[in-house]
């Protein structure tokens, strides 16, 4: 079996049983105030780790190129309260542009 | 009445993101079939994305399998709240736990009353899992015709829909900073480890961050 099929495989069922699991347990396991604020912390980080990956490296390299422009006008996007399809229409328009007249 | 119009306008706008989702996953080298059945099944649109991403940048499946999980978790946090709510029993707490995602999570606890709250879950649920997995294979048909991804924008398709995921949730000073220590911690790594590592070492700074 090649490796995107047990990727495809192993991460769903890892994420179904998160999200079964949740139904299942009752509320006072999860209702401490240190359990919280980590599991709140664990998306903020993953997410903005992954941003900066995905915008600045290439494999193992550091680089800079039009991703970062479109990712700019992400966050301006946001900041600008433009709705959620514009945000990202304008990211994927700004990084084509600037990768096509190699800005 | 609005609060299942409502709910279904969530899911056809979140849904859309869907094509995004096909076209970055068969960019990124996954078949047809693997980009349709990551939606039907994973269906969680950051593990997605992560997943694809890192496996395409030629990381580690350890790598790539663990950040979609941890991604995932909080997916469980909402359903310990959902199940409080929807007091389901047997295949019905099936079908809500696939559906346990921020969009039906936040439509549910957005509502003033219980039977809302009930029928903004379902139809947000449901409405973004079918307007989701159409889009993914339609993205998916589409991008097998676009050739390069960067020429199209693709590469920046999923960073920068985690930056609209990410935003909201940085209203807090200690976030902004976590926020900003995770992305400074995962690039100085880079070099270092093998790609799609750096990324799960900053569940460390979120424990360091909530542990007070």
């Amino acid at each position: 079996m090649s490796t995107n099929w047990i990727v495809v495989i192993a991460t769903s069922l890892a994420a179904f049983s998160l999200k079964y699991l949740g139904h299942l347990i009752p509320a006072s396991y999860i209702e401490k105030p240190r359990v919280e604020r980590i599991t709140q912390f664990i998306p903020i980080v993953l997410l903005s780790g992954l941003i900066a990956m995905q915008t600045f490296t290439d494999k193992t390299k550091l680089m800079v190129d039009h991703r970062a422009a479109g990712i700019a006008i992400a966050f301006a996007g946001v900041i600008a309260k433009l709705p959620f399809p514009a945000v990202i229409i304008g990211a994927m328009a700004t990084s084509a542009i600037c990768y096509r007249y190699r800005i | 009445m609005s609060v299942k119009r409502d709910s279904i306008a969530v899911g056809v706008a979140v849904g859309a993101a869907g094509a995004a989702f096909g076209a970055v996953s068969v960019s990124d080298h996954f078949s047809i079939l693997q980009t349709c059945l990551l939606s039907l099944v994973l269906f969680s649109g950051a593990s997605q994305f992560a997943l694809v991403g890192i496996i395409g940048n030629g990381g580690s499946p350890l790598g790539a399998i663990a950040t979609g999980a941890f991604l995932g978790t909080r997916n469980g946090l909402y359903g310990i709240r959902m199940a409080a709510l929807l007091n389901n029993r047997g295949w019905r707490k099936i079908l809500a736990a696939q559906i346990t995602i921020d969009e039906s999570t936040g439509m549910a606890i957005a509502q003033s009353d219980e039977p809302s709250a009930k029928t903004a879950f379902w139809y947000t649920g449901f409405g973004v899992y079918f307007f989701w997995n159409l889009f993914t294979l339609l993205g998916a048909l589409g991008a097998k015709s676009l050739g390069n991804a960067a020429a199209w924008g693709l590469d920046v398709a999923s960073p920068a829909i985690f930056v609209a995921v990410l935003m909201p949730r940085l209203a807090a000073r200690s976030a902004r900073l976590a926020a900003l220590c995770a992305a400074v911690w995962a690039l100085s790594l880079t070099h270092f480890l093998p790609v799609g590592t750096p990324i799960l070492t900053t569940v460390v700074i979120a424990v360091i961050a909530g542990w007070r």
